[in-house]
């Protein structure tokens, strides 16, 4: 499984799509520290930083490069069948891809939510941004990867999910909010946190469970998709 | 030793058959896969790698199923056709990084041996990526040959090749063939098959159209009726020359030239120039009108 996760993280590391990891923390973090250098209210701004910015933006979009990456990429080149011709139980290579993809979104999006919910708030409410970054980047991969394994679409089809259906659909069709891995984050954080800037439409029980059942049940899918993996021939 | 066992298999896709009905069992050595292509030799070949779910029968490596069981790779390398790999890595790497992910007790030494088997331990620090295509190849065969299996299955193995690459590359897979090991490499170069094996097995659309020597289907090739073209300075004078020789069967004298049929490949080819010579004509054109692949493998579906 180390070898896998190794060779994932490379792969990730190794290609010119790491870069693409950069530019929205970095927004992130300038957009508060330009706010709370000016001294701005933090009541004006925390929200759409916070949430408009950070939740609802850099966390699934970084979690989509990121799952997307470790899985779909290889699938697209046809390196994965290296990987595929060895010994290992399914559930080995797609945990060890997990493991790499939940961590780098994890870090990549929760240092600067921190540095966010820091200036915005206070020291708690960055951690409580930490905690909720964690759980949304766990569930996020865990369907990513899914995704790169049932369409050759992936990254449409996850921007599809992230844009039109948390941040449209989750607006106005209030039903939607039950699949939506944002609205639990921002009922996990606000749990820890309650600052008013967030304002969580799923309750805190639905939000822990259905986190859940987004990583379990993605990943669980996922390694039975992996154990059927055909591969068709170029001249077939 | 292992064997690899088709037993009536087929795959359709939807309602095209890529495969259909096959059956064959390969013993220890080398055997070659032939056929034009898009045959259905790589959809063969992955299915016997577990790549592949046959639509119908049973594909089974010693007895177990190569279908969604990740088990069988203890005892099987596949080279595939694309040949995408982690370019990133150095030579060394990807074969260490196979060896481990093979749970081999000593994947250091390991890779170093086969590595060596290819000839690769000069460039092995080097990035994939800087390699060339024969390289590349060598690369994958090193991965693929790393936790020694018995069978070892080869998709064009020999694409890209320079001659002497594809030298060394068939000394090593007869070496393998001869040790024990059950190796089948698809081709569409009936000549590398021939240099290569004994055996062989002809898919010609999606069926298997031949099995067995090598010899007894070379030769049920070259002594079929061949068309040939021919222009010249003088087409009727060399029309009647022609029809004297044994391996001729029939002449077409057109406006534009002959249309030359002959039941032997080989003596015509070697009778023209000399009949030529002796009527004092000259020679223009010598088209052989039914050489592809396609024709020769549909004769051999006839035959």
């Amino acid at each position: 499984m180390s070898t896998v996760a190794y060779i994932t993280a490379r792969g990730l590391f190794g290609r010119r799509r790491v870069l693409l990891l950069l530019p929205l923390p970095l927004l992130l973090i300038g957009l508060a520290a330009i706010c709370r250098a000016y001294d701005v209210d933090p009541g004006q701004w925390g929200q759409a930083v916070v949430v408009g910015l950070g939740l609802a933006v850099v966390l699934p979009v970084i979690s989509l490069i990121v799952g997307t990456g470790v899985l779909g990429s290889e699938v697209d080149d046809g390196t994965i069948v290296h990987i595929l011709t060895k010994p290992l139980p399914r559930r080995d290579i797609i945990l060890a891809k997990l493991l790499v993809a939940a961590g780098v979104s994890a870090v990549t999006a929760a240092v600067p939510l921190f540095v966010a919910g820091l200036l915005a708030d206070s020291v708690r409410f960055g951690l409580a941004l930490v905690v909720g970054a964690v759980a949304g980047a766990i569930a996020y991969s865990a369907l990513f990867l899914l995704l790169s394994l049932v369409t050759r679409r992936p990254v449409l089809l996850g921007l599809a999910y992230i844009l039109v259906w948390e941040g449209l659909l989750g607006r106005f069709v209030s039903g939607t909010r039950v699949l939506s891995i944002e609205q639990y984050v921002i009922s996990i954080t606000d749990k820890i946190a309650p600052t008013g800037m967030l304002d969580g439409k799923v309750s805190v029980p639905v939000a822990i469970v259905m986190s859940a059942v987004f990583a379990l049940g993605g990943t669980i899918y996922a390694i039975n998709r992996l154990g059927s993996f055909s591969v068709a021939g170029e001249t077939s | 030793m292992s064997t690899v066992d088709l037993q009536n298999v087929s795959r359709w896709y939807g309602n095209v058959v890529a495969v259909n009905d096959i059956s064959m069992t390969l013993q220890p050595g080398v055997t070659g896969l032939l056929g034009p292509n898009g045959a259905g030799k790589t959809t063969v070949l992955h299915m016997m790698a577990g790549f592949l779910a046959p639509s119908r029968g049973a594909v089974t490596i010693d007895g177990s199923p190569t279908w969604r069981n990740p088990g069988i790779y203890r005892e099987l390398g596949l080279v595939a056709e694309r040949e995408a790999v982690h370019g990133f890595l150095s030579a060394y790497e990807f074969v260490l990084a196979c060896a481990k992910m093979q749970k081999l007790p000593d994947p250091a030494a390991a890779t170093k041996r086969a590595l060596e088997l290819v000839e690769m331990t000069s460039a092995q620090d080097r990035r994939i990526d800087t390699f060339s295509k024969g390289m590349r190849q060598r690369t994958r065969v090193a991965a693929a040959l790393v936790h020694e299996p018995k069978v070892l299955l080869l998709d064009e193995p020999f694409n890209g090749m320079d001659p002497r690459q594809r030298m060394h590359m068939m000394e090593l897979l007869h070496t393998l063939g001869d040790q024990g090991h059950t190796i089948l490499f698809s081709s569409h170069i009936l000549e590398e098959v021939e240099q290569l094996s004994g055996l062989v097995q002809v898919i010609v659309a999606g069926r298997l159209a031949a099995s067995g020597d090598y010899r007894r289907i070379r030769r049920l090739m070259t002594n079929r009726p061949h068309v040939f073209a021919v222009q010249s300075s003088d087409d009727r004078r060399l029309a009647v020359a022609l029809i004297g020789e044994k391996s001729v069967s029939g002449i077409e004298v057109e406006a534009n030239g002959l249309t030359v049929r002959a039941s032997d490949y080989g003596s015509f080819t070697r009778a023209l120039p000399r009949i030529a010579l002796g009527e004092g004509i000259r020679l223009r054109k010598l088209l052989p009108s039914d050489e592809s692949l396609e024709s020769v493998f549909s004769y051999l579906l006839e035959a």
